[in-house]
């Protein structure tokens, strides 16, 4: 079994080589680049926009026991039931529990990295469930059998050829060249999923302490019918996506729609406030939010990087990330890829495991020049890796310095080191990267310099 | 202990120790409390609306146009009632569906087609059925080119969402400046007792999932009509 990080090398090294890989993610997050900058400009202070977002987001983080408390009992005096889950497990667990309490048999899902988070699917679909996502590009993902490749973009690093031979060989439709006949086909056969599914699920951007409510954010109005149709109705929210007021959607809307996708905002974002009313015609008649904890208050304990509870799951950090652009998505081999993944995950799965997703950045920074909400994070990835040394400390690293500094103070030595590296250089060139050389992980795709033929003393000396 | 107490007891002992704030992480203020930022703080900020009515309406139908929302000012009701049933000729409606209200109860009466009502409930499979959902909205909003409708004033969950086109009539006063007036009219219109669905649509659904090309009515309609007088 390889471990992560070796599995993370691994699959870098294949991916960044692969250009079509190359060229796909270029063409797509260039479209995005002009598309966003457009509806940038639109803004009359983009970044004053962004440090009132953050100021929102952190007074509601930093106020989480409050208006969390406020969304729940809003919630449930409109009679929807609110169920709480420390880990993903307990999540998994209540959420099957209202499958079998109903005796349903379907289930139909809008697009939900949450659920992603707590491998929902996986779990359903061993319980015996028929489970279909409802959101094209994860539809498509769900056909291939693999994760989203991309928080906002799952299927992005497929290309129209993909998808028509994935339908062909799946769904049995014909051969097509054309995305609007693709996604017709997902269409066709999504409808009927729709009218015949017992339960929908879905996730949500935001929840709105002041109201009791929830906000979802979408294109395709895939969410729309998942929360229209079944009779009953299950959002599983992680506990920080709250909001404290009802007006602050009209920052936080345009904010991620144009962060996220390079629009001014999305073609449907919804409140749900309860189950079907007494007075209304359609809707789910029981409404079930599962509030989802899994390591999200470890990270709320760490008042450093507390802010990267902030995060609007916009996906901008990932399309300017150098690293996200090489390396792909499917790469991190976790849910939430890119610069935020590498902030959260060491904390939702582990710090020793995951440490080398806070390795893998340049340190450029336009993660945190991009970010919507200001969340510090580079230096957060800095302070991942920080803490993970301290931690487990590198033994042999801290024994190397150690040596180094000790020769480096007593001039005598450093002579010496200076007239033995000339010596010693060119037989490191004979084990270069090889398993002989003990530092070949940094040497096997970097050279040093050689050292000089005289040092800056000895020509100082001949030439006076 | 109940999971809620586990959970809360965490978020409490979590907070105790203060996070720095936004744009200072340099040093730590401790916060005032809840209470956060009015929509006046932030409306400064965002994309613009235009100032008089004039400028709002120019707004909403270059907003339309960009979205592909396809709108029709007209002057009277009797132009509207015209309009939509050359939209219904044009379409090759065979039935469609609405919901009671003033303006959807005259508009339907003349169109000559079945309907279907989903005010006081439906057959889904007889609304997946329909060529046409046709509904009042809580709003429109200038900034964003939007429309407000809502599970009550608008038939329902369903109705603006499952049928392939979507019909909307209004009246000029709706039209407002931005997201934040559109929002506190819901919130002043309906008071604690709001409808379980408040959408904001803005154009016909669409998709970019394939190599990120525009592909509207993915799931949702495939056109969006606005009909204002």
């Amino acid at each position: 079994m390889v471990n992560s990080a070796n599995q993370f090398k691994i699959d870098a090294r294949r991916v960044a080589a692969d250009l079509r890989h190359r060229g796909l993610i270029q063409t797509a997050f260039g479209k995005y680049e002009v598309a966003r900058d457009a509806k940038k400009s639109a803004f009359q202070d983009w970044q004053s926009a962004r440090q009132a977002s953050a100021e929102i987001k952190w007074d509601a983080i930093n106020h989480l026991d409050q208006y969390l408390q406020s969304l729940v009992a809003k919630l449930e005096a409109r009679g929807t039931k609110v169920h709480w889950a420390s880990t993903a497990e307990q999540a998994r667990e209540i959420i099957l529990g209202i499958i079998k309490q109903k005796n349903a048999r379907s289930v139909i899902k809008s697009k939900t990295m949450t659920a992603e988070e707590i491998h929902l699917n996986e779990a359903m679909e061993q319980a015996g469930y028929d489970v279909v996502e409802s959101d094209l590009g994860e539809f498509i993902v769900q056909l291939r059998n693999e994760p989203p490749y991309h928080i906002v973009f799952p299927a992005m690093h497929l290309t129209r050829g993909d998808i028509s031979e994935l339908f062909q060989r799946e769904l049995g439709s014909a051969p097509t060249n054309s995305p609007e006949e693709l996604a017709m086909i997902a269409r066709r056969v999504l409808r009927k999923k729709y009218l015949t599914a017992d339960i929908g699920i879905t996730g949500a951007n935001f929840a709105i302490a002041e109201t009791g409510m929830i906000s979802i954010t979408e294109n395709e109005g895939n969410a729309r019918l998942t929360a229209a149709m079944p009779k009953t109705m299950v959002t599983l929210l992680g506990i920080e996506k709250i909001l404290p007021k009802l007006s602050d959607l009209a920052l936080f809307l345009p904010l991620l729609a144009t962060a996220g996708a390079g629009q001014t905002i999305t073609c449907y974002n919804t409140l749900y406030g309860g189950p079907r009313q007494s007075d209304e015609c359609d809707g789910p008649q029981e409404w079930h939010v599962v509030l989802l904890d899994n390591h999200r208050t470890e990270l709320l304990a760490d008042a450093e990087q507390r802010d990267a509870l902030h995060c609007i799951r916009c996906g901008a950090c990932l399309n300017v990330c150098p690293i996200f652009r090489n390396v792909g998505g499917h790469t991190y081999g976790t849910t939430y890829s890119g610069p935020i993944g590498g902030v959260i995950t060491p904390h939702l799965r582990g710090l020793q495991d995951w440490k080398h997703l806070s390795m893998a950045s340049s340190l450029c920074g336009a993660c945190t020049e991009t970010c919507p909400v200001k969340i510090d994070l580079h230096h957060h990835l800095l302070q991942n890796r920080r803490n993970a040394v301290k931690e487990k400390p590198a033994l042999f690293e801290r024994l190397a310095y150690k040596m180094f500094g000790f020769i480096a103070r007593k001039p005598a030595l450093w002579l010496l080191a200076k007239k033995l590296g000339r010596i010693i250089q060119p037989l490191q060139k004979v084990v270069k990267g090889s398993v002989l050389d003990p530092a070949k992980s940094w040497t096997q795709t970097r050279d040093l310099p050689p050292v000089a033929k005289t040092s800056f003393k000895e020509w100082w000396r001949q030439h006076q | 202990m109940s999971e809620r107490d586990e959970i809360m007891g965490r978020i409490y002992a979590a907070l105790q120790v203060p996070a720095p704030r936004p744009g200072s992480h340099d040093r730590t203020i401790k916060g005032k409390g809840a209470g956060g930022k009015s929509a006046s703080d932030f409306q400064p900020f965002l994309p613009e609306a235009g100032e008089s009515d004039a400028e709002q309406i120019e707004h909403f139908r270059a907003r339309c146009a960009e979205l592909k929302t396809d709108l029709h000012l007209v002057s009277s009701p009797d132009e509207a009632r015209m309009v939509l049933g050359e939209i219904a000729g044009a379409e090759k409606w065979k039935r469609v569906a609405t919901h009671n209200g003033t303006l959807t109860d005259t508009a339907i009466n003349r169109l000559g087609l079945p309907v279907l009502n989903t005010t006081n409930g439906y057959d889904v499979n007889e609304l997946e059925l329909c060529d046409a959902g046709i509904t009042e909205c809580d709003a429109l909003i200038a900034q964003t080119g939007s429309i407000v409708v809502t599970s009550r004033d608008s038939g329902g969950r369903a109705l603006s969402v499952l049928p392939p086109h979507h019909v909307v009539l209004a009246r000029r006063w709706q039209l407002v400046r931005d997201l934040s007036v559109g929002l506190e009219c819901v919130h002043n219109k309906y008071k604690a007792d709001y409808p379980s669905m408040i959408s904001v649509v803005t154009g016909p659904s669409r998709t970019g999932d394939i190599e990120r090309i525009l592909v509207l009515g993915a799931h949702g309609p495939k056109k969006l009509s606005i009909i204002c007088w």
